[in-house]
């Protein structure tokens, strides 16, 4: 695959806070990239960089091998995290007002059809729901037909039927080869729609690769997981060195059976008892640690 | 295709102002009520201070040669002009930018007939003189006499457009940006002069629309003065919105709150308001402030307004209120520009 977008030694400084320092990658054409991070990583501020938004204080970023200029912003879709659209419009008037931006736009009949904004198409932009309005915005950002598609947190704060479709509507447009950057603090999501993932912290990437790839790499263990009332936090911290979150207590461990032998011994109840595989959120607290960040 | 993008954005931007009922009403409802209020208020009002010019000679100190002239120069609540020459004030006089003017050798005065204030200061100016040996001398400005609603009506026109350029633009900008809308503009083609442009012929269009709907009524209910070309007016009204967009484009360059851009448009509006000559003739004011109108667009727009409409002047006789317009119109765009913020 070719790159489609070239990333080198990035860095923006707002005063005395380098919010990106030194991110290098590259993106290929038709793949879609997860940008993963904890809230202050950097992570807008690298898309809009990416976007054209923003200026770097210093690197480079090629779109199919030049400076982002008019072809870039001809053939680029973005849907930001947080977009207010203009007020006292329809929605298919918005559509009509953004087609006319651009040299080369999608039908907007089809559009309305493949993203289901028949029911709200003569509505006023500002009566929309959450959802509804995500999926104007990102019908928005597919109007030129773009070849490169940035999405900043598109799901956050949905409910769960709305982010699912809108995860179709992502593969929907993945499928037709364009290529896909998207933030996003769903681990769920990323690993539902990301070929590869890059992981940010302190402005930097710290891990890059396909999501597998990436868990192969760090992870050789499984997590046993157990109801917190099962097995007191005195037992499970001290002896199997567990964590505990969502109330349940979580052992890592690489010898299972040793594992569940010795919760026997202890007379640990283990009807509740889950074995599961490392995940992506495994890694990304992991790799960015488990404090709380603003 | 930068006209289409232009053109996307002006319908844009017409749409949701005339879907907007509160603001498309209250941009065509105040000015008519203004002009309303004022017009009856104004006609009945005593002004506690009246204008009085009176001729200066450089032989003689004229106050000091007619004892009934300075018993008339303590009279309280005049303020008392010296002037040089008498034609140039006769036409203060015919507009109601002077109450009165006396030649004190002579004891003769002129006063606008239709002017309440004429007729009041006249009154005084008697009855100083009750003792004298000359009584004053009437004399009537010759020619049509202008009724204040007609010297007002330019300025109330000059004032709309004021506000729905500096409000209707600056606020509009500044809370697009604040949305976020014009940060989704960013990620387009679109450049920020297309921007400008499609805002600056929107609301042009609109104020001119207004304006034009105002003047129309008006005119039928107060049958006010227009000796000059129309086409001239329109020229002056339209040089006038694209200066004062322009002013609002400046503002709103760069502000991203609402609350800051509020500050700056009062403080930008409200002197132009009282220093534009809009309501009242500066006339008298100190010659500093006299000045400081000069550098207002608004005093331009009213000023050339009121000599087609009253005057009948033609565009060569407002060539240099035309000429401060343009050149304030195209500095304050390109300043605009190029400060111009999306975020």
């Amino acid at each position: 695959m070719s790159i489609i977008l070239q990333v080198s030694h990035l860095v923006k400084k707002f005063g005395d806070l380098t919010a990106v320092n030194d991110v290098s990658f590259n993106i290929h054409a038709g793949s879609c990239v997860g940008l993963l991070g904890p809230n202050g990583a950097g992570k807008t501020t690298t898309i809009e960089l990416l976007e054209g938004i923003k200026t770097p204080t210093s690197g480079n970023i090629t779109y199919n091998g030049k400076p982002l200029g008019q072809q870039f912003r001809n053939e680029a879709g973005i849907m930001f995290q947080n977009t207010a659209l203009q007020e006292f419009v329809t929605v298919k008037e918005m559509l009509i007002q953004f087609s006319r931006f651009y040299p080369k736009t999608a039908n907007i009949e089809q559009l309305v059809k493949d993203y289901a904004l028949e029911e709200f198409l003569h509505q006023d932009t500002r009566k929309l729901s959450g959802g509804q309005k995500q999926r104007v915005l990102l019908a928005i950002a597919l109007i030129n037909h773009p070849k490169i598609l940035f999405l900043d947190e598109p799901t956050t704060g949905l409910d769960p039927q709305s982010r699912h479709n809108l995860w179709e509507q992502v593969r929907r447009v993945k499928d037709n080869g364009a290529t896909i950057l998207l933030t996003t603090h769903y681990m769920e999501e990323a690993y539902e729609l990301c070929d590869e993932i890059a992981i940010m912290d302190h402005g930097e990437i710290i891990a890059h690769d396909a999501p597998d790839a990436l868990l192969a790499l760090h992870f050789n263990d499984v997590v046993v997981q157990l109801r917190e009332q099962d097995i007191l936090p005195m037992i499970g911290e001290e002896v199997f060195g567990a964590t505990y979150r969502n109330g349940s207590a979580h052992i890592v461990t690489s010898d299972v059976n040793s594992t569940v032998k010795k919760l026997l011994q202890l007379k640990v109840p283990l009807e509740h008892l889950r074995i599961r595989a490392r995940d992506l959120e495994d890694l990304f607290l992991e790799l960015t640690g488990k404090a709380l960040r603003s | 295709m930068m006209w289409k993008r232009i053109y996307a954005l002006f319908v844009a931007r017409n749409t949701e102002f005339f879907r907007d009922r509160s603001a498309l009403a209250w941009s065509i409802l105040l000015p008519i009520l203004i002009i309303i209020v004022f017009a009856f208020a104004f006609t009945d009002e005593n002004p506690e201070k009246f204008k009085v010019a009176y001729l200066v000679s450089e032989d003689i100190v004229t106050e000091e040669s007619n004892s009934a002239f300075k018993k008339f120069l303590a009279t309280r609540y005049i303020q008392f002009i010296p002037v040089q020459v008498i034609d140039r004030n006769l036409k203060k006089i015919k507009r109601h930018q002077i109450d009165l003017l006396i030649d004190p050798q002579t004891s003769r005065y002129w006063i606008n007939q239709t002017s309440p204030n004429g007729y009041i200061v006249e009154k005084l100016l008697i009855a100083a003189y009750i003792n004298a040996i000359q009584a004053p001398i009437q004399t009537m400005v010759a020619g049509d006499q202008v009724r204040y609603i007609d010297w007002v009506i330019p300025g109330v026109i000059a004032m709309n457009t004021m506000w729905g350029a500096l409000f209707g633009i600056g606020f509009v900008i500044v809370r697009y940006r604040k949305m976020g809308v014009l940060k989704r503009l960013r990620a387009t083609p679109v450049k920020s002069i297309e921007f400008l442009t499609a805002q600056i012929m929107s609301r042009l269009w609109l104020l001119i629309t207004v304006n034009t709907l105002i003047f129309i009524g008006m005119d039928f209910f107060f049958d006010f003065r227009m000796f000059g070309s129309y086409l001239d007016l329109f020229l002056v009204f339209t040089l006038g919105c694209i200066c004062l967009i322009c002013c609002g484009l400046l503002i709103a360059a760069r502000i991203s709150n609402e609350e800051v851009a509020n500050g700056l448009l009062n403080v930008i509006s409200w002197p132009m308001m009282f220093l534009s000559g809009v309501w009242f003739s500066l006339e008298g004011a100190h010659p500093w402030m006299q000045k400081f109108a000069l550098a207002l667009p608004l005093t331009h727009v009213t000023e050339a307004a009121r000599e087609i409409m009253i005057d009948g002047a033609g565009l060569a006789q407002v060539s240099d209120h035309l000429l401060v317009l343009m050149g304030t119109s195209v500095l304050l765009l390109l300043i605009g520009a190029k400060i111009f913020r999306w975020e």
